[in-house]
């Protein structure tokens, strides 16, 4: 058996948190070796050790045998390491061969960069690989996947031999992530061996030779497919039993809550985000809206919330015409918004938890008497709120950024949902959280619909949307291209809806 | 109508239906502005004449002489026409390029009837049109070499008013090609000054560079009241003279135009020549702009993200420098309280004009000189109208072209954006 890669009792510290606590762990050449944790176990900690990024405090990393130290990104690349980063280090405005010669680039006479000799180099390599790709175009022209593919060709071009996927599926449709697997596998049987960090069970059980998981910095234990299933992982991950099915009862939808006729929304580059949706979400039901980041969810979700204003179409709420309405009409109507990015528009981070309690309904009674605000009234309704939703933070003075990211959108969630609402925009409610998080998230939607509440909710994550929707609208480039029940839908035709191909035309 | 939106595809540019109906009416209006103002009440008979021969070459040029008012009613029926399409149909993409096009129409229009009856100038115009675009153009090439890099540097005028001064000592007490590179120093150091604030403590880089250009202010106009204006040796450094191409300069009407200038003319056109070259051929110009585009990806790379953007900035301190020195060593030879007036944020608005491309800046740097040397003919042609007004054309022009109304062109998306390195 033959090491290519080994780290030995790697530790680093941060200000107060003890990242990596003596990880030692080996990679065979030619394996694709599964690196499984929750966000901020300490696995991006150890890659970026790997890449160069980071330090280490104590350990020794051996590459074939031999001890190296990599200070910098460039020794990793000398000593065979490349990455692709989970959001990736391309650059739009360059073309393929640019984004690869990037930092290695071979010049004519004159100085001149030899951009043939690259894109030439570019083809060899994708023919060998089978990794299709168009060395002139320009990046951001490119499908997420395509953007992926340039980014593994980046580290064959440098001859790396030790390849690094961080969370690489996170901005794939499912058929996307199928086909990186095969890219993978055939990297692997070309002698390469690879690395895969992740969170989602199914992946690393589908793709990995072995398995490493990480919790709260330490290694706690390395298994391989055979011999483990997702319920083991999942608690070698969190550290206790994880139930990971939700539970939850037919819906019994009533009244028309929500209704959207022909929405079009534009983004912040002025062209159509939204082409023309048209939906509608009842009282006690859970509307899923699948698709791949960037289909136009995000703007659809602004239109809902009047944080950006369509430019046709129209939004009804409970018969309200809200399609040019403010975020605070819409609030007071009884919207409760659960959003996308929850540091930026979720919480004001430099604000005690007490003040971001009261965002929403600071200006009426009890929290504003006679243009005063009531220091009071907005403690013992932080405090309240806190006990309620089990907020863990030291105090309701302390600021929502020392929160960990878990309990500040638990401080979102109490602030939504503690009023009388009658319909709930969640956004990625749960990306980046911990398992024991997600539950809890996925409970409190649960509880909501059954209130009678309507709920709309926009996940990337396919197997979120299927555990908890009631129907599932599939947004592909901008428009609903079906909305289907839970009972006639499967993750793959979801998938492949997620994809943009129709049921009715496919092979057209 | 609704059938023509909905063929639109998700991610394709919405323009709305106003935005080209509002040019459409912008470009019939310019048409009656001409026939109104400048057709009307012009005598049939009436010509205009415009010099295209300012002297020196071998080859002499015939005046160009034409009937005011079938030239003036041809450019009004063709604005006419454009700006029907435009109401009807719509130039799309093209709108920004017809409403250029239109602009110059009207600006000959302007001419034609200024110049009805009288003789313009138009060579000699051309030539100062020059003259006055090279502090633009090359405060430009010095904000485009940072902000590739991903600095904003808005210092450029307090780089260049300082190089001014410095270049004028030293020229003074040495000879005129030290004092050039003495301003080329100056404005290296104080490229260097920003690039300490803003790459190495992460200043906010407006703040750092207004810093730079009100310090700039104080030091220079202290100095020049204190020491220049009590010694006046110490400001007197000589000019460049123009020097003529050899055969170039005997090119009839462009000859006299560009070839017949002083060095500074010479290496404003060699400069955009050569940044273009090194920005989108060379291995360097690669590196520079990735790290104006997106440092962290070139971080991993192993690119030095610091030391690019120190270099990039330092370069561009150089390149404000020799733009400073222009003022004093190639245009009136002496040095003056604030002479750089504003024409630093005009060379800023000009790289933007330009959309970040060095032949791109030098158009309108060439514009902006444009307007600058109109309003000096005007004078000569005693039109009715207060000289003021034709003054404040060049900032009217910056504040359309910032408020985007030309479209917005593409910045390097790290522009502005301190790196912190993990």
């Amino acid at each position: 058996m033959t090491w290519i890669l080994e780290c030995d009792q790697i530790t680093k510290r941060f200000p107060g948190v003890l990242a990596n606590d003596q990880i030692c762990f080996s990679l065979e050449e030619g394996e694709i070796h599964g690196i499984l944790g929750e966000n901020g176990a300490g696995k991006t900690t150890l890659m970026n050790i790997l890449y160069g990024l980071y330090h280490p405090d104590e350990g020794e990393i051996r590459v074939r045998g031999k001890s190296v130290e990599i200070k910098s990104t460039r020794d990793a690349i000398q000593a065979g390491i490349g990455m692709v980063h989970q959001h990736f280090m391309l650059i739009p405005v360059f073309t393929v061969t640019e984004n690869v010669m990037l930092g290695d680039e071979p010049t004519k006479l004159g100085g001149i960069l030899d951009r043939e000799a690259t894109a030439k180099r570019i083809l060899d390599i994708s023919s060998s690989h089978g990794l299709e790709i168009d060395p002139s175009a320009l990046v951001s022209t490119l499908p997420v996947g395509v953007q992926q593919r340039v980014e593994i060709i980046k580290l064959l071009y440098r001859e790396a031999d030790i390849l690094i996927f961080d969370e690489p599926t996170s901005v794939l449709t499912p058929q996307e992530a199928d086909q990186l697997f095969n890219i993978m596998r055939s990297l692997a049987e070309s002698g390469k061996s690879i690395i895969f960090i992740t969170h989602k069970l199914r992946e690393v059980l589908d793709i990995a030779d072995r398995i490493t998981v990480i919790r709260q910095g330490q290694v706690i234990g390395t298994t391989t497919p055979e011999d483990a299933d997702q319920s083991k992982l999942a608690s070698m991950m969190v550290g206790r039993e994880v139930v990971l099915e939700v539970e939850k009862s037919k819906a019994k939808p009533t009244e028309m809550t929500l209704r959207v006729e022909n929405l079009k929304v534009l983004d912040d580059r002025n062209t159509l985000a939204v082409n023309g949706v048209t939906f509608d979400v009842l009282a006690g039901e859970i509307l899923g809206v699948a698709g791949v980041q960037g289909n136009g969810q995000t703007q659809l979700v602004q239109a809902l919330t009047g944080l950006r204003h369509p430019v046709e179409g129209r939004i009804e709420l409970l018969g309200t015409d809200i399609t040019r309405g403010t975020p605070r009409q819409i609030t007071e109507l009884g919207t409760a918004h659960i959003p996308e990015d929850r540091q930026r528009d979720g919480l004001v981070l430099s604000y005690p938890v007490t003040d971001n309690m009261v965002l929403n309904t600071y200006y009426i009674e009890p929290f504003t008497e006679k243009a005063v605000l009531q220091e009071g009234a907005m403690r013992s309704n932080a405090e309240a709120l806190i006990g309620a939703f089990d907020i863990r933070t030291p105090s309701p003075e302390v600021d929502v950024s020392t929160l960990s990211g878990g309990n500040q959108q638990k401080v979102i969630v109490a602030r939504e949902l503690s009023r009388p609402i009658k319909l709930l925009v969640a956004a990625q409610p749960t990306r980046g959280l911990d398992v024991g998080s997600i539950e809890y998230m996925h409970n409190r939607l649960i509880e909501k619909r059954d209130e009678g509440v309507a709920v709309l909710l926009v996940s990337t994550e396919l197997d979120e949307i299927m555990q908890l929707s009631d129907r599932i609208a599939v947004m592909y480039r901008g428009r609903i291209v079906d909305i289907l029940a839970i009972e006639d839908a499967s993750k793959e035709s979801v998938g492949l809806l997620m994809a943009g191909v129709h049921s009715e035309d496919q092979g057209v | 109508m609704s059938a023509n939106t909905s063929t639109l595809e998700t991610g394709t540019i919405y323009v709305s239906p106003t935005r080209r109906r509002i040019f459409g009416i912008i470009f019939l209006g310019i048409a009656v502005l001409i026939w109104l103002f400048f057709i009307r009440g012009l005598d049939p008979e009436m010509m205009t004449t415009m010099r295209l021969y300012p002297g020196g070459s071998k080859i002499v040029l015939d005046d160009w002489e034409f009937n005011s008012l079938s030239v003036l009613r041809i450019l009004a029926f063709a604005c006419a026409v454009l700006g029907s399409y435009q109401l009807v149909r719509g130039f799309n993409k093209r709108t920004g390029l017809i409403l250029s096009l239109i602009g110059g129409m009207f600006v000959f229009s302007f001419l034609s009837w200024a110049a009805s009856g009288g003789m313009l100038n138009l060579a000699g115009m051309l030539r100062i049109m020059v003259i006055r675009s090279v502090p633009l153009t090359l405060g430009a090439l010095s904000g485009i070499l940072c902000e590739r890099a991903g600095v904003v540097n808005i210092a450029i005028e307090g780089m260049m008013l300082t190089a001014a001064m410095i270049g004028t000592i030293v020229g003074s007490v040495t000879t005129l090609w030290i004092g050039l590179l003495g301003a080329v120093i100056a404005g290296g150091l104080l490229g260097l000054v920003h690039a300490v604030m803003s790459i190495k403590y992460r200043t906010d880089q407006i703040i750092s560079g207004t810093v730079i250009n009100i310090f700039a202010v104080g030091i220079t106009s202290f100095i020049s009241a204190k020491f220049m204006q009590p010694y006046p040796e110490l400001n007197d450094p000589g000019i460049f003279k123009p020097y003529e191409i050899p055969v170039l300069s005997q090119i009839p009407f462009l000859g006299p135009v560009l070839f017949r200038q002083n060095i500074f003319v010479y290496s404003m056109i060699i400069f955009v020549i050569l940044l273009t070259f090194l920005l989108f051929k060379t291995r360097w110009g690669l590196r520079l702009r990735s790290v104006g585009e997106h440092p962290e990806a070139a971080d991993t790379l192993g690119i030095d993200v610091y030391k690019t953007r120190y270099m990039a900035v330092i370069l561009g301190g150089m390149m404000a420098g020799f733009a400073g020195a222009y003022f004093t060593l190639g245009s009136v030879g002496r040095f003056d309280q604030v002479m750089t007036a504003g024409r630093g944020f005009i060379a800023l608005a000009a790289m933007i004009f330009g959309n970040w491309m060095p032949v791109g800046a030098m158009i309108a740097g060439l514009l902006f000189g444009f307007s600058d040397s109109l309003a000096a003919s005007l004078a000569l042609l005693r039109v009715q109208i207060p000289s003021e007004f034709l003054l404040m054309a060049p900032y009217l022009i910056t504040m359309l072209v910032l408020a985007g109304v030309v479209g917005r062109g593409q910045m390097p998306a790290a522009d502005g954006q301190p790196y912190e390195k993990q």
